[in-house]
């Protein structure tokens, strides 16, 4: 496509981290909805979230107007990333930290498992982070020999259930109260064997069992939430309190972040710190926000590295239509009132970023062919596009990549699909009303296949509709053959139009 | 006002009782309406599964054969939306910016049904008759992409004998989406089933909406189960009088009823 520049640098690299499923979203989906107890747990989830958010956010009289102001400083910010890039690094550098450029998750891993080494320690305290898991870390950690801790309480859950994650801001949603006790006492050594299902009990076993790893740990891994540039500082938002910990107590910290993360300005930070929590997990104002700024000699980590990846990120950018998708600030407020993210969960996504936004930040970053199903999970119901804090245009983004597919596999494949052919097919009648209309004609023939205006059956691609619907069978009469008789055929659209050749102007 | 209608391929090929009653709606109102036989699709189709090209030509058809209207009225909220916010998008994406000015200024003029009742002709009670427990359904690309916003309720609040009762959930998608009903038949099927839950649970017998596609989706699935609830398109409802009711459709094993209806040369069919 002509709008589509190549930069210079490619798409995240296969056969490392987790931004491709196995399998196509249909197939993943279909075994995700027959599973009753996720149907249950999701839907109880997304719609409690769906409340708080709706509440807090009708608060605001000037919602509209900071979703503006999000969209803007991103556009602004993803122009001139270049610029703003170099000059984290020259603050972060002149404050006491050390920046790592990462062409992609290979590099980047490689990079924190050589960090972590030289420090000498076996085990790190991690903070939530999609980033680490989209470049698959911990498997590197541990092919290094280096435990990673989870500490965030849906992560812990996670990680203790040899799970995946299945949504941005609760990677355990998927799980109910029930299961997690299951999980804990399975898994936890060291936890009571009476534990309940109450939230305050499960809690606790979590703290207790994470204590000791915060206060031992040499090593913390974070991602971020934002990076300022004009400072240097790093910005991490949570609810738990174990991010602080992480942030504040071992000796040496590393932090993984996409280079789409950077704000320009701290009075950015203002507009992305209203509609932030907000929008994640509808609060007004979440309850920890760590901020740190290069090393402070004697307080907090002595080591500070920064690790900017790109990872297909600078591919994404050189799609001028498609970049938007690096606007996301991971606030999970798309997903929770998507229909289709709701009845399938995360896991049919197959990558780290589930849900509307993953349908099109996972292809993007991963290139579309790796990715080619995702783009069309969805309905197009534009639910996700009026959630999002930053105005991503979810939707028209799904279409784009949709085209991007098409095209591409138009351009690889000398044989036309049968889905083109068809497409093609319905273009070349519709482009003209004498064939339109002897299409339908010949449609009519389907009348045979009604019983009291009903088909029950339809062969293939069409019998997907009718396992579960029935169609409508054709009626004896189209409208335009009803006007035809009512009105005659001396209408305006006929003789001023008639079978009008492209470019005439009427 | 002179007022011109795009009917849909939908609506024309397999609903003609929706295009039918909106002209009947509008005549009655005192308008005079056209149906340009020129037209064809506006080929939402085609740029929602991403084939942009092929909706290319559809896109220059619509402009030719509506640009001197003065008024166009759909009676569907997703053509609509595909008029008014993707055939400029499809022309530029080709390297067409005339077509793409032509096709934002015929946009401009293009409403949905509700939209040109109340926001352009100014009407709320259009004099309608309809002694049935109704629903309404908003469907996503009218609420989400047109902003009809209540419109289609106070339309629906004025009609005369009519039992509205609101639909819980019902801003979630039906599941419809076009080739997503296809392609993603599994997905779509657990929506139309959440769906179904609220519409059911609502015991309307009626569930209205503005377009034809979501209404086909719904009413497809309420009739394989034999719910015993129907849809009906929102123009219909507001098309019926005392003296000419929307005409009762037959449940799917019934055999084809005979009612007599100006107009119409079947209405059996159509449901």
């Amino acid at each position: 496509m002509s709008e589509r520049t190549f930069l210079g640098l490619p798409t995240a690299p296969r056969g490392v981290g987790h931004l491709r499923g196995a399998e196509p979203f249909p197939v993943a989906a279909r075994r995700a909805l027959a599973d009753t107890q996720l149907r249950r747990n999701l839907g109880k989830a997304t719609r409690t979230i769906r409340a708080k958010r709706a509440a807090v956010v009708g608060e605001l009289p000037d919602w509209e107007e900071l979703r503006d102001a999000g969209q803007a400083i991103k556009a602004r910010t993803m122009a001139h990333l270049d610029r703003y890039l170099e000059q984290l690094e020259e603050q972060v550098t002149a404050r006491g930290g050390v920046v790592h450029w990462a062409r992609d998750a290979n590099e980047a891993n490689r990079i924190v498992v050589d960090l972590v080494r030289a420090t000498g320690a076996t085990e790190a305290v991690k903070v939530k982070s999609i980033v680490t898991d989209e470049i698959g870390l911990n498997d590197a950690l541990a092919a290094a020999g280096i435990t990673a801790h989870e500490t965030d309480l849906a992560e812990l859950i996670v990680q203790l259930g040899h799970d995946r994650p299945s949504h941005i801001l609760v990677p355990a949603i998927h799980r109910n109260r029930a299961e997690i006790r299951e999980i804990f006492l399975r898994e936890m050594g060291d936890v009571d064997p009476g534990l309940t299902d109450s939230p305050a009990a499960l809690a606790e076993a979590a703290r207790t069992h994470l204590r000791r790893r915060f206060l031992s740990a040499k090593v913390g891994i974070s991602g971020v939430n934002f990076a300022i540039a004009e400072t240097g500082t790093l910005c991490v938002v949570e609810s738990e309190g174990n991010g602080r910990m992480c942030l504040t107590l071992p000796d040496t910290l590393i932090t993984v972040m996409g280079i789409e993360k950077i704000l320009p300005s701290w009075e950015d930070l203002g507009v992305f710190m209203q509609l932030l929590p907000r929008s994640s997990t509808g609060e007004r104002m979440n309850p920890y926000t760590t901020m740190w700024t290069g090393v402070t000699s004697g307080d907090g980590p002595q080591q500070f590295h920064l690790v900017l990846l790109d990872n297909g990120r600078t591919a994404a950018l050189a799609d001028q239509t498609g970049r938007q998708a690096l606007h996301c600030i991971r606030c999970s407020a798309c997903l929770n009132v998507c229909p289709v993210y709701e009845r399938v969960g995360g896991h049919a996504y197959g990558s780290v970023y589930p849900g509307p936004i993953g349908a099109v930040l996972s292809p993007m970053l991963t290139g579309v062919e790796d990715n080619a199903s995702l783009p069309y999970a969805s309905s197009l119901c534009g639910a996700c596009y009026d959630a999002c804090p930053v105005k991503i245009d979810i939707p028209s983004l799904l279409v784009h990549l949709r085209a991007r597919h098409v095209d591409e596999v138009a351009e690889t494949h000398r044989v036309p699909s049968p889905e083109a052919v068809t497409m093609a097919a319905a273009s070349w009648v519709m482009a003209s009303p004498a064939r339109y209309e002897a299409a339908q004609r010949a449609g009519r023939a389907g009348r045979l296949l009604g019983r009291g205006g009903r088909i029950r059956r339809l062969p293939p691609p069409l019998s997907a509709w009718t396992a579960a619907r029935d169609a409508p069978a054709p009626p004896a009469q189209t409208f335009r053959a009803w006007w035809r008789d009512e009105h005659g055929d001396t209408q305006h659209g006929d003789t001023q139009h008639g079978d009008a050749q492209h470019g005439d102007t009427p | 006002m002179r007022i011109t209608l795009f009917v849909t391929c939908l609506a024309d090929t397999l609903f003609p009782e929706t295009g039918r009653a909106t002209v009947r709606l509008l005549e009655r109102l005192g308008h005079q309406v056209e149906f340009p036989a020129a037209q064809t699709c506006c080929g939402q189709m085609q740029v929602n599964t991403g084939y942009l090209h092929d909706a290319l030509p559809l896109v220059r058809r619509y402009v030719e054969v509506f640009e001197n209207c003065e008024a166009i009225v759909v009676p569907s909220g997703s053509c609509t939306g595909s008029v008014r916010h993707q055939h400029a998008m499809v022309a530029r994406r080709y390297g067409d910016e005339a077509l793409a000015r032509r096709s934002e200024a015929v946009a401009a003029r293009t409403y949905e049904l509700s939209q040109l009742l109340v926001d352009v002709l100014g009407v709320e009670d259009v004099g309608a008759y309809y002694p049935h427990r109704v629903t309404y359904h908003p469907t996503c690309h009218s609420l989400r992409m047109l902003r009809v916003g209540d419109r289609p309720l106070r339309l629906l609040r004025n009609v005369t004998g009519i039992d509205l009762v609101e639909l819980p959930d019902a801003e979630t998608c039906c599941g419809f989406g076009g080739t997503f009903a296809v392609k993603n038949a599994d997905t779509s099927t657990a929506m139309l089933a959440d769906k179904m839950r609220s519409v059911l649970d609502t015991r309307a017998e009626v569930c209205t909406a503005g377009d034809s596609s979501c209404l086909m989706h719904i009413g497809g699935g309420l009739s394989r189960l034999r719910a015993g609830t129907r849809t009906v398109h929102l123009a219909e409802i507001l098309a019926s009088v005392p003296q000419t009711p929307e005409p009762q459709t037959p449940e799917p094993q019934t055999p084809e009823p005979q009612t007599p209806e100006p107009h119409a040369g079947d209405q059996a069919g159509a449901r």
